[in-house]
Parts: C-alpha cells; structure tokens; sequence
C-alpha cells in the first residue's frame, strides 16, 4: 500500500507542492528533449532520402563538434574552424556516399544498417586518433553563444534558465523552420521528397540518386554540427556522449522514422518523459533510471502503436 | 588434389546428413580438436593461453549465441554484453548459495537463468521487426546493467561493486580464483566450448535450425507453412541468451577472475561481440570462431606485437587505431563479402575441391 | 508415394461435396475495398480457377483463405467449420498450403532445406533429442527426408537439391515453391499465379505437375492465373472476379461465354 502510495500518488503531491521544480524539471527536460530531437532530424533526413537506418548519426554529432573544438585547440580561429568544420562535414557525406551507400546499393536495409555501425567505429576512431580521447571544452564564446543564466522569480519560487538552454531551442526552432521550407519550396528539396517517395521512380525522371545522397549526408552533418556545438556547450565534448547519441533511437520509434514533425515531438515526449521519471519516481529505486527510462517508454509505445506516432499504418502483402 | 570427395559415396541419408561428410574435413576437425587439447596446453606459454586462447574461446561462445539470434534468426540484437553479464551474476549467486556444487555445472545452470531473460526481453519481437527490434534490445542492455550496478544483491553486497571470484575446484585441481592455473583454466573452458558447439550444430541442423533460417529468410512464408513465429523467436532468442549467459559466465570465473560488470558487459561489450558475428559470417558456426579470433588477435597485435617489433604505441593510440580497423573492416566486409570469412573459407574449400584441374 | 500416411485430415469429406465455402466475404483496407461480398465454392478434388483483371481482388482472396487477412464480414466454411477468424499457422494445420505470387522462398537455404521446412508441422520430436541429433530426432529426420525426395523425384529437381534456392533460375524457384507445399501433404492447395513469367515449355512441365497432383494425391487446388489457355484446360470450374466483385461462376466453357466476363477483358463500348 505505501509502495502503491509512493509510485502514484506521492511524485504527484510533490509537484502541486513544489511548482516552481516541476517547472525547472519540466525546463531541463524541454532542452534534452530538443537535442534529442535535433539528432533525430539528422537521422530522419537520412532515412527518408536514402532508406538508410544511420546509427551514426550521433557520432557525427559528437564527431562535427570534436573536430570544431579540436581545429580551435590548433590554432585555427573560430569563424574559419566552423567553415572548415563544415568541409569535413562534406567530405564526410561525399565519402560516404561513394565509399558505403553506392556499392551497397540494393542490400538489404539490414546490412545498410551495420555498415553504419562500421561508420560509427570509423569516425571514432579517426577522431580519437586525430583529436585524442579526452574529453574537451566547447568553444562557446568565441562562437558568440550566451553564457550565465537568467533567474527567473515565479509560483513562489525561483526557476533558472540557462541562457545556452534558449538558445538552443531558439536555433533548434530556426533550423526546422528552415528545414522545412528547403523541402518545400526548392528544386533539390522537390528531388528530395520524390527520392523519399520512390528510389527508382525518382531515377526514371532523371534525379541522380547519388548526388541526393551526398546532399543530405551533408544537411544531415550540418544538422549535426550545430548539436554538437550546443550539446558541447552544455557539457564536455568526448565520444563518452555516444550512450546519450543513442537516445535518439527510442526518440525516433515514437515519432516514426519518416516524420520530421514525429523527431520533433518524440524528441520532447523522451526529454520531459526522462526527467521527470528520473526526478520524481528515480529515488524510489535508487536514481540514474535516465539510463534506461527511454527505451521502456518507446518499448511500451511499440507495443501498442508499432509504426510510431506519425507514422503511416504498415499493411503487410505478400 | 587431396581435399575431394570423389569416390566417397554415400549409402544412406544419415551419412549424407553427417555436418561433415567428407573425409577430409573429419581428419582436419580431428587435428584441430588435438592441438587444442594437447599440444597447446604443452608447449603454449602462459601468456599466449592466458592473453590468446582464452578470450578467443569465450569471444566463440559469445558469438556463437548472438550468431543464433542475428545470423540464424535475422533478429539483430545489441543487448549480448547485458545478457552475457545475466549468467556471470547468475553463476556468482549459485556458486555462493551451493558452494559444494560442482562451478562447471553452475557455469552451465547459469544459462538458463540468461535464457530466461532473454526470452522476456525477445517477446517484442513478435510485433516489431528489423531496426526497431534493435532499439527494443537496446532497453535490455541498458536496463540490465543499470542492474548490475544499482542492486547490491547481485554482487554480494561488495565494497567494490564487483563479482569477487571465489576458489573451486575439480578432483582437487583449482579451476576458478587466484590458484587456478591458465592451463586448467583453459582446458575447462575448451571442453565447455566443444561441448557447445557441438550441442550447436545439432540443433541448428535439424528441424529447429531450419524453423530459425525460414523465419529470417521469410517470415511470412514461415507462418503461411505452419511455424509459430512467436515460439519460434522465443526459442531463439531463449538458445541465444543461454549461450552468452554461459559465455559471459565463463568470461568472469575462467578468464577476468573477478571484475566489475559495468566494464565487461556494457554496450561496447554487445558492438564487439556484433563486430565478430557479421566479420566472421552470419549464419555460419564456424564463422564465429574466425570472427572472435580476427577481432581478438587484432587489439593484442596492436598492444604487444608491435612494440615487439619496434614500433612503440601508446594504449590509447592503439585502441583508436583499432577503432578505426574494426570500422573499416566491418564496411569492407558488408560490401565486399557480407557474409564474413565462413563465406572465404567455403570458397577456398570449393577451389581446394577441384585443384588443380578446375575445368 | 504414399508411404506416409498421406490423408490425415480426408477422412470425411468425399469428392465432389464442398471443401470450403466463401460466404458474403467483405475486406476492406482504411476506405479501400480489396473484396465486395463475395461467395463461392470449392469442392474436394477439383481444379478451382480464380481469374480477372489485375485488381480485381484475387491474391487477397488468397489471403483471406489461408488467415492471412481477416475480412470484416463474411464466413468461411472450411471442411464443415465455420470460422471467423484465424492465424495462418492454424490454417496451415488444417491442410491448406499455398504458393505464392512472387516466390516467396527461404532464400538462404537450399532446395532441401525448404522443402524440409515444409515437413515442420508434421514433426514432432521434443527439444531434448535435437540436442544430440541422434535417436528419434534422427530417425525422424530420416523419415522426412524419404518423403521429400520423393517430392524431389515427382518434380525431377533432383540436381538442384543443395544449391541455395536464391541462386536458382525463376522457373525452378516456381518449382521448389510447389514443393515445398507439396511437403505439407496438404488437403486444400493454393496457387497464386503458379505460371507467371515463364516460358512455354516451362508452363507445360508446371501443368503437368499440378495435374499430376491433382491425380497422385487427390489435393484440391484453388489457383490463380492470366494465362487463358492453362485455365480453361486445367480447371473444372471458374470463378471471376472484377473490382473485388464477382461476376461470373460456372465451367470454363460457360464462363467463356459470359458476356460479363468478356466485357471485362475486352472492355466495353461506351
């Protein structure tokens, strides 16, 4: 009876009792809940171009964001270590086009999907190598982020926001929002959505798949970039962030791998989700159920809805 | 010119059901099974055993059981670590409870108690499929470890947090904790190993092995035939969880000697094991032994063999540089060969066949 | 061939008296209407043809018959059991095998495996013996592997029995197929499109072997197919479908003189 008391009624009591925590918690969730949701926008371009589940998508987050800090640690300026950043990224996307995606065309997604574990491997690898394995500090004031926090007086208690925390929802919003019209409104952005809809429809009418690939191996790494830069800033950038990387797996189960609007809300539901769990029901079983906590949740979600939140129905034929 | 099979006829269809029904290959089996046993336990150096052989063994047994589920089933399953690290703390709870029992049976028991798991974690696999089975197994892993790190029970309530191997023995003979010889050790896991493997074999070449590859190759096809794709995957992942439980258990009372699960049987621990299965062939046993000695001798090349010839590494430098080699072999392997040095060795096999006339 | 025990599930039904009934069958998909209250027959022994234009609903009716699509209204009668719902695994045991329109074989595995796949369900060794492979798993094996090479001998592919099927040619893939459904001695045998894309030779040796069937084992077939000539020379009766509905029922020859079933092959003035 206290056991049943303290999972469903106490957490509850506590955050009538306490607003402005659950406000602060609620808060600290919504920014996990976008970082995890810029990595599955990553993944989703990804997906939806090529067909092509990336498991790497979170190194290369941490990968764009290791390779800025550590370009800035040589010697390079901020401005130019972005641009060149950038490059990598391309070359990068290149590569993997021509070195993994083209002689594994027509595979089955399955093996697509561990040559990507292999890409995983390769750019730790690589990054390790070049950058070394300690973890490093981002460079958020040469690139002009905000630091230090706003307090902020409210239901009888003080809620601090993170003035990085803003603005990676700000650039987070920016960036979907650009997304978005790229898609609708431009010529590659048309290409892109046929490719989506149809491989080999796209190729009759003379969209070079291989290019399209390249394009959005490349937005993909931009996209990447720019939540590594975030996700630096607010902790150290080292691969050690790859179990963190993962969490936008369960994220994109809940939103379906095809849907944008999907990563987005899939990506908020697991960050508020996760801690809440962890704030109000964690003590009772020790703490650090963050770990885990997501993947339950998009577990229980596959069970009842297999094709994700914004996914479209599966009908199997045969 | 001496590998064919010409003139070796078979009279009846268990002779031709034989897993190996050349003569050549029952010779060759003998000879490896024989330097195992013997010869390198007399002249193998304790290094070489200790460093070599044993994580080789235990790497086998632990692909072998994901080889079940990925390769046989076509289920992919990143929660091997987790499951290997049930039956370590499985068999470190029995041996404290029944000391007396024999450590090898409790090493054996201890897969069940990771079938079990297995089996629960596996139900989602009824409804989901491919990338999204997966993630689901990814909840294992990462839920089990949380496991082993958050209840003390698991480790006897350990200062330390980790499985504190005790002393056991065999007609006298030490064969787990500090006294226990690389030898002995070595010789107990060969035997498990062998046991296994052949057990393995049995079951996959018979009626279940074939339920497992229909499943993989077409599941729908597989359930229009009669097959119960739910106790098929079960089963499956039932078998493959009893084995990495049994591996992972080997792993800690046959090789680490004590240790702490979060360093053994973390997700790096599942990718590794992953790495052998697709490096060495999915769907293949004898790939699994190819795999886990490639991704095995790798790292101790890098680490010792190196520096031996003069060219000094740093440690870290050389797990970055066996980072970037394993990547690069698992794409190079997809693209070029995706399934893995079993898939060489037939083709050697084949040509060995019919050297030196081919046509 | 008939060393095993071939008629498990035939004892009560004689030839001639219906096998399975199709009665006021709707599916739907979402808004989609794959089948419109459709009814029709099958009788024990028969070569029952499903034809029309593609879309019409065929493969789904398929599908429906063997549990793989649930509809969401009608009933179906199979051997005097009214059902309403039920899994493939369950219809599989009950006899009813089918091929499928684009094969649907275990690639990975070769002509032997797959047709000894098609024996699983009459195999019944518990686990513990597959652990040793020897006693009664082995004997059972031994047993199941006669009955599939006879099935090998029937369809002569004998020379392919252990090459991975994915490495075979269409037309043998066909053939493995209707072994492999063979091997489930079954009492109701579906084909879908058991011709499509092969040649003419190889379109005879494919009638051959499902008359054979028909006469050897006495199974009933229920098929699918475009080729106007097989149909009308196979089968003993036909049934069209059109957009889901049906619109003619009867022997090849009345069928061919339905004026309905003309209009929709050949289209009609407007």
């Amino acid at each position: 009876m206290d056991l049943l008391f303290k999972i469903f009624i106490d957490p509850f009591l506590q955050m009538g009792a306490m607003p402005d925590l659950l406000v602060q918690t609620l808060w600290e969730g919504l920014v996990s809940g976008v970082l995890y949701a810029l990595i599955a926008l990553g993944f989703v371009l990804i997906f939806k171009a090529s067909g092509v589940f990336n498991f790497a998508q979170g190194i290369m987050v941490v990968f764009a964001g290791l390779t800025l800090v550590g370009l800035h640690e040589k010697g390079v300026p901020a401005w130019l270590a972005v641009l060149l950043t950038l490059g990598v990224m391309l070359a990068l996307a290149v590569a993997v086009e021509r070195v993994v995606l083209r002689p594994l065309v027509n595979q089955p997604d399955i093996i697509l999907f561990m040559a990507t574990f292999g890409l995983t491997y390769v750019l730790i690898g690589i990054g390790e190598f070049i950058f070394g394995g300690e973890p490093k500090q981002m460079i958020t004031e040469e690139l002009g982020l905000p630091r230090g926090a706003i307090d902020v007086a409210m239901l009888g208690g003080r809620v601090t926001f993170q003035k990085i925390d803003i603005a990676a929802a700000v650039i987070a919003s920016i960036m979907i929002a650009a997304l978005a019209v790229f898609f609708q409104y431009t010529r590659i952005g048309r290409a892109l959505r046929a490719v989506a809809d149809s491989h080999k429809a796209a190729l009759s009418v003379g969209i070079s798949l291989n290019q399209i690939w390249a394009i959005v191996w490349f937005a993909a790494g931009i996209v990447a970039l720019i939540t590594g830069i975030m996700w630096g800033a607010r902790s150290d950038v080292s691969f050690a962030l790859q179990t963190i990387a993962l969490k936008a797996l369960p994220v994109l189960i809940l939103g379906g791998f095809t849907s944008i609007p999907g990563a987005i809300v899939g990506g908020l539901i697991i960050g508020i989700g996760e801690k809440l769990a962890e704030f109000y029901w964690g003590p009772l079983v020790g703490g650090g159920i963050e770990n885990w906590i997501a993947y339950v949740i998009a577990l229980g979600f596959l069970m009842v809805r297999p094709q994700g939140l914004f996914g479209d129905k599966i009908i199997e034929r045969i | 010119m001496f590998y064919r099979e010409a003139g070796q006829y078979k009279k009846t269809y268990s002779a031709d059901m034989a897993v190996f029904p050349i003569l050549q290959d029952r010779i060759g089996i003998g000879l490896i099974l024989a330097t195992a046993a013997i010869i390198i336990p007399i002249f193998g150096s304790n290094f070489f055993i200790s460093t070599v052989m044993i994580p080789f063994l235990v790497f086998s047994l632990a692909a072998m059981g994901l080889n079940i589920v990925t390769g046989y089933t076509g289920l992919i399953s990143l929660g091997t670590g987790a499951f290997m690290g049930v039956g370590a703390f499985a068999c470190y709870k029995l041996t404290t409870y029944f000391p007396d029992v024999n450590i090898i049976i409790w090493i054996l028991v201890s897969g069940v108690f990771s079938a079990a798991i297995g089996a629960l974690f596996g139900l989602p696999s009824l409804r989901i499929k491919g990338f999204y089975l997966a993630v689901a197994t990814l909840a294992a892993q990462f839920f089990l470890e949380w496991c082993f790190v958050r209840v003390p029970w698991l480790f006897n309530y350990n200062a330390s947090g980790a499985i504190e191997v005790p002393q056991r023995t065999l007609f006298g003979v030490a064969i787990t904790g500090a006294n226990a010889t690389p030898t002995t050790r070595y010789l107990v896991l060969l035997g498990i190993v062998v046991l296994m493997t052949w057990v393995a074999s049995n079951i996959l070449h018979g009626r279940i092995g074939r339920t497992f590859m229909a499943v993989r190759d077409m599941d729908i096809a597989a359930e229009l035939m009669g097959i119960r794709l739910l106790p098929a995957k079960l089963t499956a992942f039932a078998m493959s969880s009893f084995y990495c439980g049994v591996a992972g258990a080997c792993m800690m009372f046959l090789w680490y000697g004590g240790g702490e699960a979060s360093d053994a049987f973390n997700i790096n621990q599942s990718f590794n094991i992953l790495f052998m299965v697709i490096i060495g062939g999915l769907g293949s046993l004898i790939g699994c032994f190819f795999g886990a000695a490639l991704l095995n001798i790798v790292p101790i090349i890098l680490k010792f063999g190196l520096p031996a010839i003069g060219l000094p590494l740093a440690g870290a430098t050389a797990e970055h540089i066996n980072h970037l080699f394993v990547g690069s072999l698992i794409i190079f392997f997809l693209i070029v060969e995706p399934h893995g040095l079993a898939r060489l060795w037939q083709i050697t096999k084949q040509k060995l066949r019919t050297w030196p006339f081919p046509y | 061939m008939n060393a095993m025990n071939h008629s498990e599930f035939r004892q009560d039904i004689a030839p001639g008296d219906t096998l399975l009934a199709v009665d006021n069958v709707t599916l739907r998909f979402g808004g989609v209407k794959a089948i419109t209250d459709v009814s029709f027959d099958i009788r024990k022994g028969e070569v029952r043809a499903i034809i029309g234009p593609n879309g019409a609903g065929k493969t789904s009716m398929l599908n429906v018959i063997n549990g793989f699509y649930h509809p969401q209204e009608g009933r179906i009668t199979y051997r005097g059991q009214t059902r309403s719902k039920m899994r493939p695994h369950v219809a599989a045991s009950q006899g009813i095998a089918r091929t499928f329109q684009n094969v649907a074989l275990f690639k990975g595995m070769t002509t032997l495996d797959n047709i000894m796949v098609g024996r699983t369900l009459k195999m019944r060794t518990p686990f513990f013996w597959h652990l040793f492979r020897h006693g009664p798993a082995m004997r059972e094996e031994i047993e199941h592997r006669k009955f599939v090479e006879e099935i090998i001998d029937f369809l002569e592919i004998e020379h392919i029995r252990k090459v991975p099927v994915g490495k075979l040619p269409y037309g043998l893939q066909k053939r493995v197929e209707l072994g492999r459904a063979l091997a489930m001695q079954p009492e109701l045998l579906l084909l879908d499109e058991p011709m499509a894309g092969m040649n003419l030779e190889e379109k005879e040796d494919m009638c051959r072997f499902i008359l054979d069937t028909k006469e050897q084992y006495g199974t009933t077939i229920a098929l699918i197919e475009h080729d106007m000539g097989v149909v009308m020379d196979l089968s003993d009766r036909v049934v069209v479908l059109e957009y889901g509905q049906k619109i003619a029922d009867g022997t090849p020859d009345e069928v061919k003189k339905n004026q309905k079933v003309i209009d929709a092959y050949l289209g009609v003035a407007h």
